[in-house]
């Protein structure tokens, strides 16, 4: 095995073999596990006590009486505010819902007033203001002599389905943009991620080794390229086996999660027979949507994805590693210096952003052309059919720079590593990159 | 002769100061080679451009070895140590020498013989966090001579060491030497260089300003000092044909004037009836040898 891949398989080795990286890699699905069940938990429990509200209704619409459930009780009641809330503060009571006059069908703002020491949490406002948006509804349809199908027929659901114009672009629905975005998004976030975890692991790894001082004898057997790269391969590595991990564990962990809380197959198939035939289509749509993720090119997707992934994880690991190389004695020196890639990157996600809003800009194309940005950009384009010749443009130009970086990376490591005592200033790092060896 | 490292004026120069200047010497094989000078004399980057860390500005630095890694040749030990600490002792020494070339089978057998040497085979599953001080400085140790080096640079090798660790070292470089390596040894204890140097050079400001074998300039920098023991105490006043140099109770020391033989002394202290016990030529210590050529250096 050459140097380079000795290296890598130490880097590789130490780190998979670690108690940290062994914990870390399973509890971060159980983790997940974990926050799911609570969460799910903490919405299905429904506390025990009923709430006993009553209704004072003045509003002169007859209106009913909302629906019972297990949280609130509701009692239509005619007598006054006073001694309703004297029950209330003895206790047999919770709330008091006051309804006052509404005047009219042309009323288009209409208050009424919760009483009670309790808060007036989200469930019950929600429950609320439904249940009295429902209930006027219906009553000015009645003032106002209206048929329910009729007030049905007067609204139009509108959809604006994209068509291509020349015959090359795949035809679209207007589905499409939306799981693009999406789509787009999440992969600009997750490279954003990985660039951040794993180039910082590069950074501390060069750090130790300088501190240690065993770089000075490390580098007499090897290149400080050789060194560098070997660190920067072997972490990916190391992430990348963290990612394929966590592929597999959180689906499982997901499915065993679903059947503890007790959610099988049957309850969501019930769920879906249960949607009301007025809101079929909100079934439909799902199918819809994926109907339209299976269409998408996934294969283009996904290596559009990799091949950024690793000009980005390159560039941004190689400048991680030359600061880590470039800083003194204490690893706490690191965080001026990391602006360096933090500001490019977060720099990079606003682009991101706005691409995504405008795929077609210009601030777009520059941002899937330049290489500290394409990285984060280009993936979150994909899924809105970037042209062959822009995307080629763009590797090109993201490797072509990758290569760059890690060459002036090389430069500044193989100097700063044997530098010990203070941090380098930036305009050391500058002369860095020139100094012979 | 064939030497196993000839330097050929090498020269480097860093932004603000020159490092090494024109230095030239040769390593004999099967030789224990000082490297000495003071702080900052450039001794570190004398040793990083020898290992390969840096290359010469100018200069040749020649192996006269066939092998086409120079950096297997060599095992270096640097004066500031440094291990992986989360690793383990043996794991990490097998890193080390798969680095330097060797196969993994060969580097496993080789960190085995050396742990057994030391008789600290219990240590290979030992991380190095777990070891004093001490101890490590034996890891360090095996580092840099396990894949069979035919130069090892030892930077102050027994700071740290306890006397008998210190003499199992000593040992260990002796048996090295024996074996057909030659070892550089950079320090600035005198002593050691006088009890293991057979060659050394001086370095001071990048320059080389003294070098050859350590018996040649101890003789050639003598002062013609000798040192007599006598039975009973000395009662000698100051006179035309002895000078004295230092005076205790049964001991003197006497400098030799221009032109006067020792048997001149010797005979007129045996004129004077007091039996002697000693006569000794009092040869000059590294230590001085080191102080009055770099103070020297520095004055002109």
């Amino acid at each position: 095995m050459n140097k380079l891949g000795i290296v890598i398989s130490k880097e590789y080795l130490t780190r998979v073999k670690n108690k940290k990286f062994i914990i870390t890699t399973l509890l971060t699905p159980l983790g997940f596990l974990v926050f799911f069940i609570v969460i799910f938990l903490l919405m299905s429990n429904e506390s025990d006590k009923q709430y006993s509200v009553y209704i004072s209704d003045q509003s002169n619409t007859n209106i009913n009486m909302p629906d019972d459930s297990k949280r609130f009780k509701f009692i239509k009641s005619t007598e006054s505010l006073d001694s309703l809330k004297s029950k209330c503060k003895k206790g047999d009571a919770d709330a008091i819902l006051v309804l006052p006059n509404f005047r009219g069908p042309e009323v288009k703002n209409y208050t009424a007033y919760y009483h009670s020491d309790k808060t007036l949490d989200i469930e019950m406002e929600a429950k609320l203001s439904k249940y009295l948006e429902t209930s006027l509804r219906q009553y000015k349809m009645q003032i106002l002599s209206l048929d329910k199908d009729q007030i049905e027929k007067v609204d139009t659901k509108i959809s604006i389905d994209p068509e291509p114009i020349s015959d090359t672009s795949s035809n679209r629905t207007e589905y499409t943009s939306k799981i693009a975005t999406l789509l787009g998004g999440a992969m600009g976030y997750i490279i954003v991620f990985i660039i951040f975890l794993y180039g910082a692991g590069v950074m501390r790894s060069v750090t130790e080794e300088k501190i240690n001082r065993i770089v000075e004898v490390v580098i007499s057997s090897v290149s400080s390229t050789e060194l560098m790269l070997g660190k920067i391969i072997g972490v990916g590595l190391v992430g990348l086996t963290q990612i394929l991990i966590w592929m597999v564990l959180i689906p499982v962990v997901y499915m065993i999660g679903i059947s503890i809380v007790g959610i099988n197959q049957n309850d969501l198939q019930n769920i879906s027979a249960n949607i009301p035939a007025d809101q079929l289509s909100k079934a439909e749509e799902i199918q819809f949507v994926i109907q339209e993720m299976m269409n998408l090119n996934w294969y283009k997707i996904l290596t559009v994805f990799i091949i950024y992934f690793l000009g980005g994880y390159f560039i941004y690991a190689a400048m991680f590693a030359a600061i880590g190389a470039a800083i003194g004695d204490d690893i706490n020196d690191s965080q001026s210096l990391t602006m360096f890639v933090s500001i490019p990157i977060l720099l990079g996600m606003y682009a991101m952003f706005s691409c995504i809003r405008e795929p077609d800009s210009g601030l777009a194309f520059f941002g899937s052309i330049f290489p500290l940005w394409s990285p984060i950009v280009m993936p979150a384009m994909i899924p809105f059919d970037v042209p062959w010749w822009h995307l080629g443009l763009s590797i090109i130009i993201l490797f072509a720079f990758a290569y760059f970086v890690i060459f002036i990376a090389g430069r500044i490591f193989r100097t700063g590593i044997l530098m010990y005592g203070k941090k380098a200033t930036a305009k050391e790092l500058f002369k860095w990159m020139f100094s012979k060896q | 002769m064939n030497y196993l490292l000839e330097l050929d004026n090498v020269f480097k120069e860093y932004s603000n100061l020159i490092a090494v200047n024109q230095i030239s010497f040769k390593v004999p094989p099967s030789c224990i080679f000082g490297l000495l000078g003071p702080n900052g004399a450039g001794k570190t980057s004398l040793i990083r451009i020898i290992t390969g860390i840096t290359r010469p500005d100018r200069g040749v630095v020649k192996f006269n070895v066939n092998s086409n890694n120079n950096s297997s040749l060599i095992g270096y030990m640097p004066e500031e140590r440094g291990l992986y600490k989360k690793m383990n002792v043996g794991e990490q020494l097998v890193y080390l020498c798969r680095l330097k070339g060797l196969s993994r089978d060969q580097a496993h057998q080789s960190v085995q013989k050396w742990l057994d040497k030391f008789e600290i085979q219990s240590w290979w599953n030992k991380k190095v966090e777990e070891l004093s001080k001490g101890m490590s400085q034996k890891v360090q140790f095996i580092a840099t001579v396990a894949h069979n080096p035919k130069l090892i640079i030892l930077d102050e090798p027994f700071s740290g060491l306890d006397p008998i660790n210190t003499n199992l070292i000593k040992d260990v470089i002796h048996e090295l030497k024996n074996s057909g390596a030659s070892i550089l040894f950079s320090t600035h204890r005198m002593e050691q260089v006088e009890e293991m140097c057979e060659e050394i050079v001086l370095i001071n400001k990048g320059k080389n300003v003294l070098s050859g074998p350590v018996k040649e300039i101890r003789q050639s920098h003598r002062e013609n000092l000798f040192k007599i023991e006598t039975q009973n105490p000395i009662d000698i006043q100051e006179n035309p044909e002895i000078q004295i140099i230092e005076q205790h109770e049964n001991f003197i020391t006497v400098r030799l004037r221009e032109g006067q033989s020792s048997n001149e002394i010797l005979n007129y202290l045996i004129m004077m009836g007091n039996p002697i016990l000693a006569f000794n030529e009092v040869l000059p210590t590294f230590n001085d040898i080191f102080i009055k050529t770099v103070n020297s250096e520095s004055h002109e």
